[in-house]
C-alpha cells in the first residue's frame, strides 16, 4: 500500500482500477510520393484546422476556466503560426519528399530535443507543449481528430500527465470514477471540470502514477487530496465504509432533489443554478433547480467576429426561459474587460484587468453594446419571470445610469409596439468591496442582490484566485469574506429586499449552514451540487445554523471555519 | 543594423509569458529581427526558436533588427524587456 499526496481538486471517493489515459495510436506514410505541392497545401489546410480548434478551447477555457488558463492555449496558436517550423516542414516535403505527417512530426522532434536539453525545468517543460500541438496537427492529418480516445474496458479510475478540456469530453463518463494527474493546480482544466461532472479528482499528484500499472486497485479521496495505490483490506473496509454513507446521503439527495429546501423547523429557501446556455438550463431543472440565479451571457459574445444583434440574443434567452416557465431566471448583463479578446470591440489592453473597464462599466462606457441586450433582455421578459442584474456595480451612480439606459430601451420597444416586461426585477451583483460596504444605500435602488463570492474574495483579500501562490489567501470562507455577507443580507433586509449569492461557495456543502444562519434567501449554484445543497438545509434547524453562522464569524482562518462547520452539521461533511 | 544589447530580469526568463509577449509584438514589424543569447541565434518572429535560446533570469540577449520599420521594432522590443514584460518587480 502506498500513499500519494496531490491537491484536492473535486470531493468524492472513488475506489477501482487504474487505468492509464491515452489517444488512439496515429499512423502515416512517411514519403509524400510525387506530390509535394499537394502535401503542403494539406499541411496548410491541418494548420487553419488546428487554429480554428485552439480558438475554440481558448473560448472554452476563458468562459470556465480563468484568462491564465486560456492563455496556454494562446501560447499554442503562436507555435502553430511559427515561421521557423513552417519554413522546416516546407522544405522536408519539398526537398526531402517527405508526407505532411513526417515532415511536421521531424521539424517538431528537433525543437522538442532543443528545448528538452535547456537546463530550467519549466523550460523543458516547454516541450509538451510543442508535442500537444504537433499531435493536434498530426491528427487533423490523418483524419482521426474527432474520433474518440481509447475508453476503459470497466469502470476505472483515469490516470493522466495532465488532461486538456477536449480531451476530459471526449472521455466516456460512464466508465469514469474519478481523475488523477501527475500536473495541474486546482484551477486546472481537470479540477473545474470534474467538480462540473461531480466526479472526484486530485491534480498536481506528481509524476509517480504514471508508473502505477493499469487494473491495480486504487482510493481516491477527491476532498483529501489523496490517492492510495493498492489499499490493504482494513483501508479498503474503511473507504468503503466512508463512501456507503456519503452515497447513501447522496442517494438521499437525489431521491429528494426536485423537492423543496425546506428547514426542519419549516423556513423555506430557494436553490437555484448557474446556468451559461440552454442545454445548461435543461440540466439544472432535471437536477432540482427551482430556477436560474444566474444566465451568464458571456457565451454569446466570445470567440467570434461580429457583435451578437438584438434578435439573436433574444432567441437565446427565450429559449432558456422557456425551460424554465414561470419560475425566476436572472439574466446577468455582459460581465467582460479587457483581458477577453472580443475583436469586434478592439479593447485596448489594460494593466491590471480585474481592476479595468470591466462589467457594468464597460457596458456605460459603450451603450451600443449594452442596448442591444438590455432589449434582447426586455423582449424574452415578456410573459416570463426573467430579472436583470448588472455586474460589478461599485457605485449608486452606476444603478442610476444603468437604469436610465435600461429605461430608454424600454421606450424605443414601446414605441415600436414590441411586447415587452414593462415591470422586470432589477438587481445588483454584489461582489465588489464598496458595493457591499454600501449596501444600505444600493438596497434603496434596486430589488434584489446578489452575492458573487468569487470576485468579492478576490478583490477582498487582494489575491489573484488563479495565481496558486496566493490562491491559499483567496478562499471565500476567510471570515472576512463572510463578515461582508453577513453585512450584506443584513443591509438588504432591513431594506426589504431579499438576496442571493451566485459564487462557488453557494455549493459549497460546508458553507450552506453558514449561508443559511446568515439569512441567504437564495442559493445559486453550479446544477451538480444542488441535490446535496438541498438536503444539507433539510437537515439542520433555522436556530442550528444561526448558531453555526455566530460562531464561524468568530474565527480567525479559513480552516477553523471549516472544522466548526464539519463538527457541528454532519451532513454538510460529505468526503 | 540597429542593436541592442539588455539583461532578462523576468523570474521565469524569456519563457511562458514574456515569450508569448516577447513574438507578439516583434510580430507586428515587417523587419528582421534576431536575437542572440550566448552562441545560440533565434528569429524573434518565431515562439519556438525564442524559448530554444534558454535566456533564464539574468540572461543577457542582444536583438538586433533590419528593414524598413528596424527603429520602431528595436524600440519597442527594447522598451518590453526593460519594462520587465509589463510587470511590477
Amino acid at each position: 500500500m502506498k500513499t500519494l499526496h496531490g491537491i484536492a481538486a473535486s470531493r468524492g471517493i472513488a475506489i477501482g482500477p487504474a487505468f492509464h489515459f491515452q489517444k488512439a495510436d496515429l499512423c502515416f506514410e512517411r514519403s509524400a510520393g510525387q506530390d509535394p505541392s499537394g502535401e503542403w497545401a494539406r499541411f496548410q489546410a491541418a494548420l487553419e484546422t488546428a487554429s480554428e480548434q485552439i480558438a475554440h478551447v481558448c473560448t472554452i477555457a476563458e468562459a470556465e476556466c480563468s484568462p491564465e488558463d486560456a492563455a496556454i492555449f494562446q501560447a499554442h496558436g503562436l507555435i502553430l503560426e511559427d515561421p521557423e517550423l513552417c519554413q522546416m516542414v516546407r522544405a522536408k516535403i519539398e526537398q526531402e519528399s517527405l508526407s505532411a505527417e513526417s515532415a511536421l512530426s521531424d521539424a517538431a522532434e528537433t525543437y522538442v530535443h532543443r528545448l528538452e536539453s535547456l537546463d530550467a525545468d519549466y523550460m523543458r517543460a516547454r516541450a509538451a507543449d510543442v508535442r500537444d500541438v504537433t499531435d493536434r496537427v498530426l491528427r487533423i492529418l490523418c483524419g482521426v481528430d474527432g474520433s474518440p480516445t481509447v475508453s476503459p474496458i470497466v469502470p476505472s479510475i483515469v490516470l493522466a500527465r495532465n488532461l486538456t478540456p477536449s480531451d476530459t469530453i471526449l472521455l466516456d463518463k460512464s466508465l469514469l470514477l474519478g481523475l488523477c494527474t501527475a500536473e495541474g493546480g486546482p484551477t486546472a482544466h481537470t479540477a473545474i471540470l470534474a467538480r462540473g461532472l461531480g466526479l472526484p479528482a486530485v491534480v498536481g499528484i506528481g509524476s509517480d502514477i504514471l508508473e502505477v500499472p493499469d487494473g491495480v486497485t486504487l482510493v481516491l479521496d477527491g476532498g483529501n487530496g489523496t490517492l492510495i495505490v493498492e489499499p490493504d483490506e482494513e483501508t479498503s473496509v474503511t473507504y468503503r465504509a466512508c463512501q456507503a454513507a456519503i452515497d447513501a446521503t447522496l442517494t438521499q439527495a437525489h431521491e429528494r432533489a426536485r423537492g423543496p429546501a425546506v428547514t426542519r423547523d419549516g423556513h423555506r429557501v430557494e436553490v437555484v443554478a448557474n446556468v451559461d446556455n440552454v442545454a445548461g438550463a435543461e440540466t439544472a431543472r432535471e437536477a432540482g433547480a427551482e430556477g436560474v440565479g444566474l444566465l451568464r451571457t458571456e457565451f454569446l459574445y466570445l470567440g467570434r467576429a461580429s457583435l451578437p444583434d438584438e434578435e439573436e440574443q433574444y432567441q437565446a434567452y427565450r429559449a432558456i426561459v422557456d425551460v424554465f416557465g414561470d419560475r425566476p431566471v436572472i439574466l446577468r448583463t455582459l460581465d467582460i474587460g479587457g483581458d477577453k479578446d472580443l475583436p469586434y470591440l478592439d479593447l485596448p489592453p489594460e494593466a491590471n484587468p480585474f481592476l479595468g473597464l470591466r462589467g457594468i462599466r464597460l457596458c456605460l462606457a459603450h451603450p451600443d453594446l449594452f442596448k442591444p441586450q438590455l432589449r434582447a433582455a426586455l423582449r424574452a421578459g415578456a410573459g416570463h419571470n426573467l430579472k436583470l442584474m448588472f455586474p460589478m456595480v461599485a457605485t449608486i451612480a452606476e444603478v442610476e445610469a444603468a437604469r436610465d439606459i435600461l429605461q430608454e430601451c424600454k421606450a424605443e420597444l414601446l414605441a415600436k409596439g414590441q411586447p415587452l416586461a414593462e415591470e422586470m426585477d432589477v438587481g445588483i451583483m454584489v461582489e465588489v468591496p464598496s458595493a457591499a460596504l454600501m449596501a444600505d444605500q444600493l438596497a434603496a435602488e434596486v430589488d434584489f442582490f446578489s452575492i458573487g463570492t468569487n470576485d468579492l474574495t478576490q478583490y477582498t483579500l487582494a489575491a489573484d484566485r488563479t495565481n496558486a501562490q496566493v490562491a491559499p489567501l483567496a478562499m471565500a470562507f476567510q471570515p472576512a469574506v463572510l463578515r461582508l455577507v453577513r453585512d450584506v443580507i443584513a443591509a438588504a433586509h432591513a431594506g426589504g429586499k431579499w438576496v442571493g449569492l451566485c459564487g462557488e461557495l453557494a455549493g459549497e456543502p460546508l458553507a450552506v449552514p453558514i449561508l443559511l444562519g446568515l439569512g441567504l434567501d437564495e442559493f445559486s449554484m453550479n446544477p451538480p451540487a444542488i441535490p446535496l445543497a438541498k438536503q444539507i438545509i433539510r437537515s439542520l434547524t433555522l436556530d442550528e445554523a444561526r448558531r453555526i453562522a455566530q460562531a464561524v464569524l468568530g474565527l480567525d482562518s479559513p480552516e477553523a471555519v471549516k472544522a466548526l462547520v464539519r463538527e457541528r452539521a454532519p451532513a454538510a461533511d460529505v468526503a | 543594423m540597429p542593436e541592442s544589447t539588455l539583461t532578462i530580469q523576468h523570474e521565469v526568463g524569456l519563457h511562458a509569458r514574456p515569450a508569448a509577449l516577447f513574438v507578439k509584438t516583434a510580430k507586428q514589424f515587417h523587419c528582421d529581427i534576431q536575437v542572440t543569447h550566448g552562441e545560440r541565434k533565434a528569429n524573434a518572429k518565431s515562439i519556438l526558436s525564442v524559448l530554444a535560446l534558454g535566456a533564464e533570469q539574468g540572461a543577457v540577449v542582444t536583438i538586433s533588427t533590419e528593414g524598413e520599420d528596424a527603429t520602431q521594432a528595436l524600440e519597442a522590443l527594447a522598451t518590453l524587456v526593460r519594462s520587465n514584460f509589463g510587470e511590477k518587480e
